[in-house]
């Protein structure tokens, strides 16, 4: 196999990559949002199963969590993890397409579901930090003009509160780039699990070393795009 | 008749009682100041008229209407609390400006959030934000910062920052203002701008309370001076009774600690 042969073999599973990427950071941050707000609730039936649930996820590595949400709802359903639902969902999609390419779609839910999940408790707790940290007094600025609680969220405190919590947010949205390699835990064919069949299949060890380079290009990306953020932000003190 | 009457306002923070009982009225045009050692509730008894807070008894009315009475059932919902912050405005010790919005942002904010219930604001969009634009400016100039009209609070001194502040509590039209401590954030050297500017405020017979450490502005500025002492006006009256002739043992120690200094 030559060089654009892998490469392009290498893109392949790389797209899967960057899918699970971007849908989980668009389903992770209004959730995460979500956590946030409910983590904050003035009500104990509200904050408390939260903060429970948030220590919880935060506490288990994401790969033991992938295996949760893989495996638990078979368990629950009749008790037999070899009847694994997500795999049922991947055979009829397989049947319906007719095509053995698209034999990942249903494990790929269940690797979506447990890093959205992972992911919107991280954030949650950075939103929540975030917010916390606008001063009581900006807030009431905003109410005695008269404005209503909504206004005074998203008119005085959101901007406020994306800026102080971007250099954090970017270090999560960074680690979540590399962590999408975990998805081949129950075979999802992203860039690493590609390689690591070319070096079974192939014997050939390099790609799987090459795959360092498609990573550090995405991390650059996204680094760059979030200093644009920061620096679009730097012109106010908050 | 009274612009404001407050009645036997009373708040407490768990076991501690910080307002006992507090009443007073002010007519439209007057200035009250409100002067008391730390700790003697003036901070509690604005926010309470504000509703920052939620005073636990008493009446308070504008021009005769009941904005909160703690002996009617319910209570008060968000709607009727921002109805009733409309009839006031209030200038923040530290300012509290929105440190992403510009001078003129500032200004302009409420009152374009505030016109979008407008039912013609729809038709009109366009003039009425033109309108409010202007009207800012307007009170940018009379606070003497239209060369900052487009500056960013962290670029400004605090002395400009309250000034700014004080123009943007102006900009929804209050009927009262109210200050806590304008000036006890800034340097000395910057105190004189603020109280100019309120000092010109009061020519112009926008009624006003004021807390204040300021004794000599409170006695040039004030209709009516009240003095609070543990959670009730110990004294009340015109600058020259409270100053000059005090009754109330109190008010004499307190005074005294000032000139003092
Ligand atoms: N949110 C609160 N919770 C508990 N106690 C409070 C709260 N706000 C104020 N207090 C207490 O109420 C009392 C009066 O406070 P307040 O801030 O009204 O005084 P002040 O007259 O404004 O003092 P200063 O001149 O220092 O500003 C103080 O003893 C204070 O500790
Ligand atoms: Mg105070």
């Amino acid at each position: 196999m030559d060089f654009w042969t892998i490469t392009q073999e290498l893109l392949q599973g790389f797209g899967i990559t960057c899918l699970l990427f971007a849908m989980t950071l668009i389903l992770a941050i209004p959730l995460g949002l979500l956590f946030a707000f409910c983590s904050m609730s003035k009500f104990s039936v509200i904050k408390v199963p939260t903060k429970i649930f948030i220590w919880i996820i935060r506490g288990i590595p994401l790969m033991l969590f992938i295996f949760v949400i893989y495996y638990l709802p078979s368990l629950l359903a009749d008790g037999n993890a070899a009847l694994n639902i997500f795999n049922t969902i991947d055979l009829k999609m397989t049947m319906a397409a007719g095509s053995r390419e698209l034999l990942w779609q249903g494990r790929f839910l269940a690797v979506l579901i447990a890093f959205v999940i992972n992911y919107a408790c991280y954030f949650s707790e950075i939103f929540r930090g975030g917010i916390e940290s606008v001063s009581q007094g900006q807030y009431e600025a905003g109410y005695v003009l008269g404005m209503t609680k909504s206004q005074v969220f998203f008119k005085v405190v959101l901007k406020q509160v994306i800026k102080r919590i971007v250099p954090a947010l970017s270090n999560e949205i960074i680690t979540l780039v590399k962590d999408t390699a975990l998805a081949n835990a129950i075979a999802i064919p992203e860039i690493i699990k590609c390689a690591k069949d070319m070096a079974s299949s192939q014997a050939l060890i390099w790609p799987l070393f090459y795959t360092a380079v498609f990573y550090l290009l995405f991390v650059g990306i996204v680094t760059v795009l979030l200093s644009r953020v920061e620096k679009k932000l730097s012109y106010f003190k908050a | 008749m009274a612009l404001l009457e407050v009645t036997d306002i009373t708040k407490s923070f768990g076991k501690t009682e910080v307002l006992k009982g507090i009443s007073f009225s002010l007519e439209k045009g007057n200035v009250l100041s409100i002067i008391g050692s730390s700790g003697s509730g003036k901070t509690t008894l604005l926010r309470c008229l504000n509703f920052l807070e939620e005073a636990d008894g008493g009446i308070i009315r504008v021009d005769n209407k009941v904005l909160f009475d703690s002996n009617t059932q319910h209570a008060l919902t968000d709607a009727e609390i921002r109805q009733n912050r409309l009839h006031f405005g209030l200038v923040f010790q530290n300012f509290n400006l929105f440190p992403q919005y510009s001078v003129l942002e500032n200004v302009c904010l409420a009152p374009k959030l505030h016109a979008k219930e407008r039912p013609d604001y729809k038709t009109n969009a366009k003039e009425i934000c033109d309108e409010i634009e202007a009207k800012a400016r307007k009170l940018i100039d009379d606070v003497g910062l239209s060369a900052k009209c487009d500056a960013y609070p962290c670029e400004l001194s605090g002395g400009q920052q309250q000034r700014v502040a004080i123009a943007r509590a102006l900009a929804m039209d209050p009927e009262i203002l109210f200050f806590d401590e304008p000036t006890s954030a800034l340097d000395p050297e910057l105190t004189g701008e603020i109280l100019r500017v309120i000092k010109e405020l009061a020519t112009r017979e926008m009624t006003m309370v004021i807390v204040t450490h300021e004794m000599q502005f409170a006695a040039e500025v004030s209709d009516q001076v009240i003095f609070m002492d543990d959670g009730v006006i110990a004294e009340q009256g015109t600058p020259d009774e409270v100053f000059v002739h005090p009754k109330n043992e109190r008010t004499k120690a307190f005074l005294s600690r000032y000139n003092n200094q």
